[in-house]
């Protein structure tokens, strides 16, 4: 722990720690060095969220580097949770990676496996898959806590970073989820931001057993929502999108809106969700992927109650 | 054993182009397991080269050879007499065959006309699957012995990731999920704690990544 007595200091630990319900944000950078766009989709999240992600080459699709987008966030006083995949980069290029990106000032960082190269518009690449989003968390904490490299070599000004990652409650084998989860805690993780929650009963089911193993007393989890735009959007999430778990009745329910008025009952919905998430046993808080939908989150965060953000 | 896949004939067409007399070297080995690169694919690929440069005006002389192995200097030795006669030889043996070949006759040209793929056994009639990574530490007791390294997508350790649905990787439908398959059966022998145990970072240097390997048996060395 460093002197002030947080493990990194960022906003989202303080918030955290302080006990408020956080609420964090996503903005994916540009496909291009267009700092202007990347400054205009993450001007929408200002205020309205403690920390936003920056996707690291997110579906495969290469974009401008989660870490200079992440940078381009804390030079305008907003507070990055910079994404690392394990699909491109080797141990020595995380390491380098990390190091640069505590240096530029990111204090938080969300470790994961990546989604494979197949799925993005470089399928010919070679799959690093060095370590694995298991392993990256506990180096990162590694590094953070120890001061150390994974080859134990010391590090000179280790980097404090508040360790993020994944958690699937939807994916198959669904009985070793929760098991997963608890994995991921004891190799360092402090906080957890789950994938798109649409079948709410198997959420609450899940986070009941969270609550249960006593992992959510180690672990902040962050439920994640992504707003549906449309009953189409929620048809081909569910069929094509792997590992998510999209109810025929909320598809319905969207069709059920008419023309013109899906849209509301997506974020209807989502902000019905937020609530209910406030008050679930062991959910600290909601991570907001409002995916290309940056301009509504201040609609969504006015409506759902969660402004304004705590000051810590 | 290793399984290979036959290349195109165009491609192999493409590059004896500029011959007009080759040996074709079969192998009896894996390529003749996997039905790739035995007698019979030996005498179809000679037939087919032929029709088709017959076809191209151009007709290609071919000799047609069946060796024990390819990856054995000793029988590597038997065409010493007779691998200078052709314009070129060209190997139906994996990978490695055309390589033994090559460093044996320096001054031969030699064409490979299987693509090598991986380390497999036939899950069925026709129907042949990896298995095998050669990482070169062998970690499979952890997990029941499935491999994840070769057969993970992402090769994880602490699998699965969250792309795995209904038994399947989210790469392809086509592509068994083994981190299901690991769960399932450690699940059904009731020590799925096994899998709650953290895997550091894998040593890769015994892989490929490490650079050519060799690998020393003392004892049969003269």
């Amino acid at each position: 722990m460093s002197e002030n007595g947080y493990k990194s200091g960022s906003n989202l630990e303080k918030v955290l720690e302080a006990g408020h319900f956080a609420f964090t944000g996503e903005c994916g950078p540009p496909k291009g060095a267009n700092v202007e766009h990347l400054k205009e989709k993450m001007e929408h999240l200002r205020g309205q969220v403690d920390a936003i992600n920056v996707t690291d080459n997110q579906t495969a699709v290469v974009r401008m580097s989660s870490a200079a987008a992440s940078a381009i966030m804390v030079q305008a006083g907003l507070e990055p949770n910079f994404q690392m995949v394990c699909r491109d980069r080797n141990r020595l290029a995380m390491q380098a990676d990390i190091l640069g990106a505590y240096s530029m000032g990111i204090r938080n960082m969300l470790c994961l496996s990546g989604d494979h190269q197949h799925f993005g518009n470089h399928p010919q690449s070679k799959n690093v898959y060095d370590i694995d989003s298991m392993q990256l968390i506990a180096m990162v904490k590694k590094m953070r806590d120890e001061g150390k490299f994974l080859n134990d070599e010391d590090i000179d000004e280790s980097p404090k970073m508040f360790i993020g990652a994944a958690a699937n409650p939807f994916a198959d084998p669904v009985e070793f989820r929760i098991y997963r989860l608890a994995s991921k805690i004891d190799a360092g993780a402090d906080f957890i931001q789950t994938q798109c929650i649409y079948n709410m009963p198997r959420f609450r089911e899940f986070m009941k057993k969270a609550v249960d193993m006593g992992l959510t007393e180690n672990a902040y989890i962050l439920a994640g929502v992504t707003p549906m735009k449309s009953a189409r959007m929620a048809k081909y999430m569910a069929k094509f999108v792997p590992g998510m778990d999209v109810p025929e009745a909320l598809i319905k329910r969207l069709e059920g809106a008419g023309k013109g008025k899906q849209a509301e009952e997506g974020i209807r919905f989502a902000i019905e969700q937020i609530d209910e998430f406030k008050e679930m046993a062991g959910v600290a808080g909601v991570h907001l992927m409002a995916i290309e939908w940056e301009h509504k989150v201040p609609e969504i965060a006015e409506r759902a109650g969660v402004l304004p953000r705590p000051q810590v | 054993m290793i399984i290979a896949d036959r290349k195109p004939l165009e491609e192999i067409l493409e590059m004896i182009a500029d011959v007009d007399n080759i040996m074709l070297v079969g192998c009896k080995g894996c390529v003749t397991v996997c039905n790739v690169g035995g007698l019979k694919e030996v005498q179809i690929l000679s037939s087919s080269l032929k029709i088709a440069r017959k076809k191209a005006d151009r007709p290609l002389q071919i000799e047609e050879v069946l060796l024990e192995r390819q990856c054995d200097p000793e029988y590597i030795e038997q065409i010493r007499d007779t691998y200078d006669r052709y314009d070129a030889v060209l190997s139906m043996a994996c990978g490695v065959g055309p390589q033994f070949l090559s460093e044996a006759y320096p001054g031969q040209r030699f064409f490979p006309t299987v693509n090598t793929k991986f380390m497999g056994g036939a899950v069925t009639h026709g129907i042949w699957e990896e298995r095998c990574a050669g990482c070169g530490t062998c970690v499979i007791h952890h997990y029941d012995g499935l491999c994840p390294i070769a057969r993970c997508s992402k090769s994880l350790l602490h699998g699965p990731c969250g792309g795995s649905a209904d038994g399947k990787c989210e790469v392809s439908q086509e592509i068994v999920c083994i981190w299901d398959k690991i769960v399932l059966k450690k699940m059904e022998q009731g020590r799925l704690e096994d899998l709650r145990t953290f895997k550091p970072a894998k040593d890769w240097r015994s892989a490929r990544d490490g650079g050519p390997r060799t690998s020393i048996r003392e004892e049969l060395v003269q």
